[in-house]
């Protein structure tokens, strides 16, 4: 009953959220990868100590590729970005960095090249407004769903508002972790990749996962309460079912927090950034549908009561 | 009797177990598939100008795919792929783009040079002077497309070619040798000049109507030039111009990094989440433990049989997965514990606590697969590499909860709630 009893508190909460991650995004930005915008990334690993990547950036401006921003990235390693090379152009940046390097050894060649990823402009562009498709598709496909299954459900609220309220808390929950991205990557110098795009859409599917199982407890209660011929506040009833599943939704937290903690301290260097924003997401996402999605319905219920 | 269905499910697993184990050969055709993220080597993105073609175009380019391929072995990589692939129509002009993989190869510039070179080939009949006594030349529909093979052979002594003169034998598909029968029957007397890059090879007069699509070039040269010819021919005539727009490269270093992190990760997942099931459900989160250990085995044999390409993101959606198969399983027993509270022997709450948890189960994963569902659709390999396997892993999961977790409970939970039960039964932080 807590939260039903301090749900002002909770939608501030809310709110307070809603507007720092907003704020986030606005200020830091969400810098997208070049997998959206095209261009190039070459990642070389050295084998013995790296120059430091203010003497690579000269290097590489006197090379011509004065648009390349060179970072440290691993233990040992340097990553390059810079406009879509070509397999010359790509070239001669390689050997623009081996000669870079005083070897010691001159037969051996300083770096060995781990990585190297090249994309046009319009390949580029293409992904970006699939990505912004993908998410608007699943979150129609979701609320129609959920006003499907609901559809015997509607009283005192609609079936479909159901489905309107998932897409609002859905809405919040990935913008939530997104303004968490914008200012992680601002520090850390991560970029919106496809991945993060991934983790989004997969935190969509997680969470209206976890509002389903709460409004699918309203859902039974509000039968059982006609069946019985018991008559109970729709507060009431919607404060029983998140006492009721309130178990549930940690415990499922945890256990995905616990695979995302595998991911983040052990997995592949690729799929941490990943696994950091989904684990921020399963966790304002847990919040969210045990503090929010039932409340919400509260003052639905009131306006069409009044009707 | 009542343990015979959960006999089954183990027998099961056995094989599984046995089948996931014993097909990592090296040779073994069910050995996991690894990405070239994982395994290291290149993507290469072609992009291919299909804007003068007007007729038959996938015909044109499954032939480009055809010839691609050609090359690609010529290159010598083990399993490559090369595929065709359309841009979404959602961006615009919907593109046709030629995606070749080729493992173990990071070299990336050797790769676009052995593959990306486009010799062109083109039949164009000579319609006239200019000026300053240079040929003008009309095209004709036939191309290297059409081109089925090329040969290299000597001449005889006999007709146009002396013995001993390397001669080009082509040997035109039944489309071309129609086309060729008509060009020469419309134009005897005519010159048909023969264009490599844009280049004149040879222009021999068109004696009569050639039927059997097989022309000859007799160039003059050398029979080194002529077996370059040969090759450039078979391997060579691309049917459409190509661009590359983009490429991916992963050194075999990081690549195999990245998948023994992978591993680990997923080892330590299951590990942390069977702890916790353990700890928390007692009995039920052992049962739960052990049907998500048959999930697990399910879902690599499903990778292993289809088979799936496992990239990196495609193990993070497993690890994703397995934190959320336990789902049904927590949905199930926390329904149980409040039928047991109400008295119900711990039978009959296992058999309630599992219909009344479906509905939630049911809406849930349904959602899940519809996201996957989308995610694939998105697209790039990375992507669907992750919507793939958390995809099947989410059905598979759906089938593990309904079976398996209850085929055990009702195998091993007693008729009455006391005794050492009520602790093994119980969660969390309660003794009883």
């Amino acid at each position: 009953m807590f939260i039903v009893k301090h749900r002002a508190f909770f939608l501030w909460l809310t709110g307070f959220f809603l507007v720092a991650a907003v704020a986030s995004i606005a200020v830091f930005g969400l810098k997208p990868s070049l997998e959206f915008t095209g261009g190039s990334l070459v990642e070389v690993e050295y084998t013995s100590e790296r120059p430091h990547v203010s003497v690579l950036q000269d290097v590489l401006g006197a090379a011509g590729f004065t648009d390349a921003s060179v970072r440290e990235s691993g233990e040992n390693a340097i990553s390059i970005r810079t406009h879509t090379l070509t397999p010359e152009e790509h070239e001669s940046l390689l050997s623009a960095l081996t000669l870079s390097v005083v070897s010691p050894d001159a037969s051996t060649t300083p770096f060995t090249e781990s990585r190297f990823n090249s994309i046009g402009p319009s390949l580029g562009s293409e992904l970006a407004i699939k990505a912004l498709y993908a998410i608007g598709a699943v979150m129609l496909t979701i609320m129609l769903y959920i006003a499907f299954v609901f559809r015997k459900v509607s009283r005192p609220v609609p079936s479909w508002g159901y489905g309107l309220i998932v897409v609002v808390m859905l809405a919040i929950d990935i913008i939530v972790p997104a303004g968490f991205f914008a200012a992680y990557a601002h520090f850390t110098g991560a970029q919106a990749d496809p991945l993060f795009v991934v983790a989004l859409l997969a935190l969509l599917g997680y969470c209206v996962n976890d509002v389903i199982v709460i409004f699918d407890r309203v859902r039974e209660n509000l039968q059982k309460n006609k069946d019985l011929n018991r008559k109970e506040e729709f507060e009431m009833t919607i404060g029983r079912s998140i006492d009721e599943t309130m178990g549930r939704s940690i415990n499922t937290s945890v256990t995905v927090a616990l695979a995302l903690i595998a991911i983040i301290f052990f997995g592949a260097e690729v799929t941490r950034n990943f696994a950091i924003v989904m684990l921020v997401g399963v966790v304002v996402g847990t919040f969210s549908s045990i503090a929010r999605s039932a409340p919400l319905l509260i003052p639905i219920a009131h306006r069409f009561a009044k009707k | 009797m009542r343990f015979i269905p959960a006999l089954g499910i183990l027998i099961i697993a056995g094989l599984l177990s046995w089948f996931v184990l014993s097909t990592n050969g090296v040779d073994n055709r069910f050995r996991v598939k690894l990405g070239l993220d994982l395994a290291g080597g290149t993507e290469l993105i072609y992009t291919a100008d299909t804007s003068n073609l007007v007729t038959d175009k996938p015909g044109a380019l499954n032939s480009l795919r055809e010839v691609v391929e050609k090359r690609v072995n010529l290159f010598g990589v083990a399993e490559p792929l090369v595929q065709l692939e359309k841009s979404s129509a959602v961006a615009g002009d919907v593109q046709d783009r030629l995606i070749v993989e080729l493992p173990g190869v990071t070299d990336v510039k050797a790769a676009v040079d052995a593959l990306g070179k486009t010799p062109v080939l083109e039949f164009k009949l000579v319609s006239g002077q200019t000026d300053t006594g240079a040929a003008t030349f009309q095209a004709t529909s036939l191309t290297g497309r059409y081109l089925k093979d090329a040969q290299l052979q000597f001449g005889k002594g006999q007709g146009s070619a002396p013995a001993g003169q390397p001669v080009v034998v082509l040997n035109f598909n039944d489309e071309g040798a129609k086309l060729f029968e008509e060009i020469t029957r419309k134009n005897v007397g005519r010159q048909l000049a023969i264009f490599l890059d844009g280049e004149v090879i040879s222009s021999p007069v068109i004696q009569e109507a050639i039927p059997g699509g097989t022309a000859t070039i007799t160039g003059t040269f050398t029979p080194t030039e002529g077996r370059d010819l040969v090759r450039n021919l078979n391997f060579g005539a691309l049917p459409v111009p190509i661009e590359l727009s983009g490429s991916n490269s992963v050194g075999p270093t990081l690549g195999a990094v990245a998948f023994q992190a992978g591993l680990v990760a997923s080892l330590i997942g299951f590990g942390i989440v069977a702890l916790f099931m353990i700890l928390w459900y007692r009995v039920p989160g052992l049962v739960a433990t052990v049907a998500l250990f048959i999930y697990v085995l399910v879902t690599v044999a499903l990778i292993k049989f289809i088979p799936i390409t496992l990239t990196a993101s495609g193990i993070a959606g497993f690890i994703l997965s397995i934190g959320m198969a336990v789902d049904a399983n927590v949905l199930i027993f926390e329904r149980m514990k409040e039928e047991l509270r109400a008295g119900k022997t711990p039978h009959d709450a296992a058999k309630i606590g599992f219909s009344r948890a479906w509905p939630a189960i049911r809406d849930g994963h349904f959602t899940m697969i519809l996201s996957s569902t989308i995610l694939f659709w998105m697209g790039t390999s990375l992507v669907q590499g992750f919507a793939l396997v958390f995809g099947f892993g989410v059905i598979v999961s759906l089938l593990s909860a309904v079976t398996i977790t209850q085929t055990f409970l009702n195998t091993i939970l007693p008729n009455e709630n006391r005794g050492a039960w009520k602790f093994l039964l119980s969660s969390g932080l309660h003794t009883k």
